[in-house]
C-alpha cells in the first residue's frame, strides 16, 4: 500500500510499528502535492522546509514514547483562515497577502499537541465567502475527481487535498456548509461540530455566531479521532463550551438497531437532482436494513434558511472585517490622501467582489432604520428554525438528508448568479443557524463520476449519534475515499 | 415589491462599510443589493410577533478572569506585520492638522 492511501489513523499506526518513518510520511505527501498541485491548486502555501524539520522532532518524540496518540506523526493541511504561528495566513485574500501570525489557533495547537505536522495552508473562498472556491484571490481550486468541476466551498482546498491524497486529513471551517458541501463534492468525510465544541480562537472570523472548525478526512474513524483531538474548552473563546463527552471514538460502533431516523420531506422537493436523490434513498435503505427506524416528516421553514443566513452572516461579516484597515497588518494602498481615504482605498483594493458584496449588505441591514426590519427579523426567524429542529429531535435521533442539491458544478458557472450559488447551501445552512452538528459522508457517484454526499444532522452535542450511524453505513459499504483513490483515475 | 436602491443609499452604505466603489461597481452593488433584499423580504411572510430574537443558540455569559497580564511582550513580531512602522509603533497617515 502506498503511503498516500493510508488513513490518518492507519498512518500513525504504521509509524508506530516502524513500517513508515515520519519523514517518509511527510515526503510522500510532498511528492503527491508536487505532482497534483499544478492541476488542483488546493494549497495557498506548502511549508516543505518546516514540515521536514518538524518530522525529525516528532519522530524523536514518538521513539521516546512521549507521543503515543493516534495522530502522532501524521501530516495535516490547515484551511488558510486559521492562524498558524510563523506561517503565512491569507484567508485567500489579497488584503492578507503577507500576514504571518504571531500565534496559532487553538484547534491547530491541539493538533500539534497530538503530534500533527502541518504540511501547508489550503485554498478557500476569500474569507470563507463562497460555495465553490472560485472567489480565492489565489485562483480557484479544482475538484480532484474531475478538474473541470469545482471542489465546493468554502473549504474547497481542504476537501480537495484529502480527496487527491495530498494529505490524509485537513481542518476546515463551516459557517453555512463550508465543510459538509465540499466534503460532498469531493467524496470525503467532513464534520461540522456543535457550535462551541471547538475553540474559534485564532480562526479569522466571518460570521462569529455560525463559524465552527471541523475535520475533513478519509473515513469515519479518522473523523472521530480528529474530533477528539480538536475539541476542547478554551477560555480564550467566550463561546467555547466545557464538555466531558469528547470521547468520539467510543461511538465507532457498527450498530444502528432501533435508531430513529427522520427524513425531512422538504429536502427532497424541487431543485434536488434525481441522481442525488436516488443515492440518498439507497443509503437510507442501507441504514434501514441494519435495523434503523426510518420515517418521513415535515421540518418546515427550509426556504427561509438562506435569507436568514445571508442577513446574519453578512451583518457579522461587515463588523468582523472592519479590522482590515491597512494599519496593523496586510495590504495598504500605495497612494492616499489622509487616514480615511487610506482605509477606503486599502479595503476596496484588498477585498474581492463577493466580500465587498457581503460587507455592503451587512452594513445596510445593520444601519439605522433597517436594523429591525432585516437583522432583528432574521434573528427571530433563526429562533423559529431552532424550534423546528428541537421538535424534530424530540422524535428522531438523527436527521438524514442530502448534503447538497447537486453534485459539483462546472468551474465558471456559479459566480455570475449569487443567489443560485447560495442555493447550493440550502441543506447545510440551517445547521449553523441552529448550532447543531452535521456531517457529510460519501454515498455514491453520479453518472459523470462525481461524488454524492449523505448528510447526517443531530441535536446539539449529539455528534456520537452521527458518528455511530456514519460508521455503520461505512462498515456496510466500504471506505469511499480510499476506493476512489485506488482506482488510479484521479486528477486525469 | 422590488427593492430599488438609490444612489444616496449606496453612498451611505459605502461610508459605513469604508469602501470606495467605482461608478460601475456602484451600479452593480445597487442591483445586487436590490435583488438580495427582494430575496430577504421573504422573511416577511413569517409572523414573528412575540418571538425573542436569538443571537446565540446557547445562553452566552461573559467570561471573567483576573485582571492580570498573561501574554508576553510580542511587540516586534506584531509590528513586523504592519505596512507602516516607525520606532516600534504603527505608522498611520496624519489624522488632523
Amino acid at each position: 500500500m502506498q503511503i498516500s492511501e493510508y488513513t490518518a489513523v492507519e498512518l500513525s499506526k504504521a509509524i508506530k510499528e516502524k513500517k513508515v518513518t515520519v519523514k517518509e510520511a511527510v515526503e510522500a505527501c510532498l511528492a503527491v502535492i508536487k505532482e497534483k498541485e499544478p492541476t488542483l491548486n488546493a494549497f495557498v502555501t506548502v511549508d516543505e522546509e518546516g514540515a521536514l524539520k518538524e518530522a525529525d522532532e516528532i519522530q524523536k518524540k514518538i521513539d521516546s514514547g512521549e507521543l503515543t496518540g493516534p495522530l502522532a506523526g501524521v501530516p495535516v493541511a490547515i484551511k488558510d483562515n486559521m492562524c498558524t504561528e510563523g506561517l503565512l495566513t491569507t484567508c485567500s485574500s489579497k488584503i492578507l497577502y503577507n500576514f504571518v501570525p504571531t500565534f496559532s489557533s487553538e484547534a491547530v495547537l491541539n493538533l500539534k499537541k497530538a503530534g500533527a505536522i502541518i504540511i501547508g495552508k489550503t485554498n478557500m473562498d476569500e474569507f470563507a465567502m463562497g460555495s465553490t472556491c472560485e472567489t480565492s484571490y489565489y485562483g480557484p481550486t479544482k475538484n480532484p475527481r474531475n478538474p473541470e468541476h469545482v471542489p465546493g466551498g468554502s473549504s474547497g482546498g481542504s476537501a480537495a487535498a484529502v480527496a487527491a491524497g495530498e494529505v490524509p486529513y485537513s481542518l476546515g471551517s463551516d459557517t453555512g456548509g463550508s465543510i459538509r458541501q465540499p466534503a460532498s463534492y469531493c467524496g470525503v468525510v467532513g464534520m461540522k461540530p456543535t457550535y462551541g465544541r471547538v475553540s474559534r480562537y485564532g480562526l479569522v472570523a466571518y460570521g462569529s455566531s455560525l463559524d465552527q472548525i471541523g475535520p475533513l478526512c478519509m473515513d469515519v474513524t479518522d473523523c472521530a479521532t480528529i474530533m477528539e483531538a480538536i475539541c476542547s474548552h478554551d477560555i480564550k473563546d467566550s463561546t467555547s463550551v466545557e464538555r466531558d463527552d469528547n470521547d468520539f471514538t467510543s461511538a465507532l460502533v457498527d450498530d444502528v438497531k432501533g435508531m430513529k431516523i427522520g427524513i425531512p420531506k422538504d429536502y427532497f422537493g424541487d431543485g434536488l437532482n434525481s441522481e442525488v436523490k436516488e443515492a440518498i434513498m439507497k443509503a437510507v435503505d442501507v441504514l434501514k436494513s441494519k435495523g434503523a427506524i426510518v420515517e418521513e416528516f415535515d421540518l418546515s421553514l427550509v426556504e427561509y434558511a438562506i435569507p436568514t443566513y445571508y442577513t446574519i452572516a453578512a451583518a457579522e461579516a461587515s463588523s468582523n472585517l472592519e479590522r482590515f484597515d491597512g494599519i496593523k497588518y496586510g495590504y495598504r494602498t500605495e497612494e492616499y490622501n489622509g487616514l480615511h481615504n487610506m482605509y477606503k482605498k486599502s479595503r476596496s483594493e484588498g477585498f474581492g467582489p463577493e466580500v465587498k458584496r457581503r460587507i455592503m449588505l451587512g452594513s445596510f441591514v445593520l444601519s439605522s432604520g433597517y436594523y429591525d426590519a432585516y437583522y432583528l427579523k432574521a434573528l427571530k426567524v433563526k429562533a423559529l428554525i431552532k424550534k423546528a429542529f428541537d421538535e424534530a429531535f424530540s422524535k428522531y435521533d438523527i436527521i438524514v438528508a442530502p448534503a447538497a442539491p447537486t453534485t459539483a458544478p462546472m468551474i465558471g458557472k456559479s459566480l455570475s448568479d449569487p443567489i443560485a450559488m447560495y442555493l447550493s447551501d440550502i441543506y447545510t445552512i440551517s445547521a449553523n443557524l441552529a448550532g447543531i452538528p452535521g456531517m457529510s459522508i460519501p454515498c455514491g457517484t453520479d453518472s459523470k463520476g462525481l461524488p454524492i454526499g449523505l448528510q447526517l444532522l443531530g441535536d446539539c452535542f449529539n455528534e456520537h449519534k452521527l458518528i455511530r450511524a456514519a460508521y455503520a453505513y461505512e462498515c456496510e459499504t466500504g471506505v469511499y475515499t480510499k476506493q476512489h483513490m485506488l482506482n488510479g483515475k484521479d486528477g486525469e | 415589491m422590488a427593492n430599488v436602491i438609490s444612489d444616496e443609499t449606496i453612498e451611505y452604505v459605502g461610508i459605513l462599510a469604508k469602501l470606495e466603489l467605482s461608478s460601475s461597481e456602484k451600479e452593480e452593488a445597487k442591483s445586487d443589493m436590490g435583488r438580495m433584499l427582494d430575496y430577504i423580504d421573504k422573511l416577511g411572510e413569517l409572523n414573528t410577533d412575540g418571538i425573542e430574537p436569538m443571537s446565540h443558540v446557547f445562553p452566552v455569559k461573559n467570561v471573567w478572569r483576573e485582571d492580570v497580564v498573561t501574554n508576553g511582550d510580542d511587540r516586534d513580531n506584531i509590528i513586523s506585520n504592519a505596512p507602516g512602522e516607525k520606532d516600534g509603533m504603527f505608522e498611520v497617515p496624519k489624522t488632523f492638522e
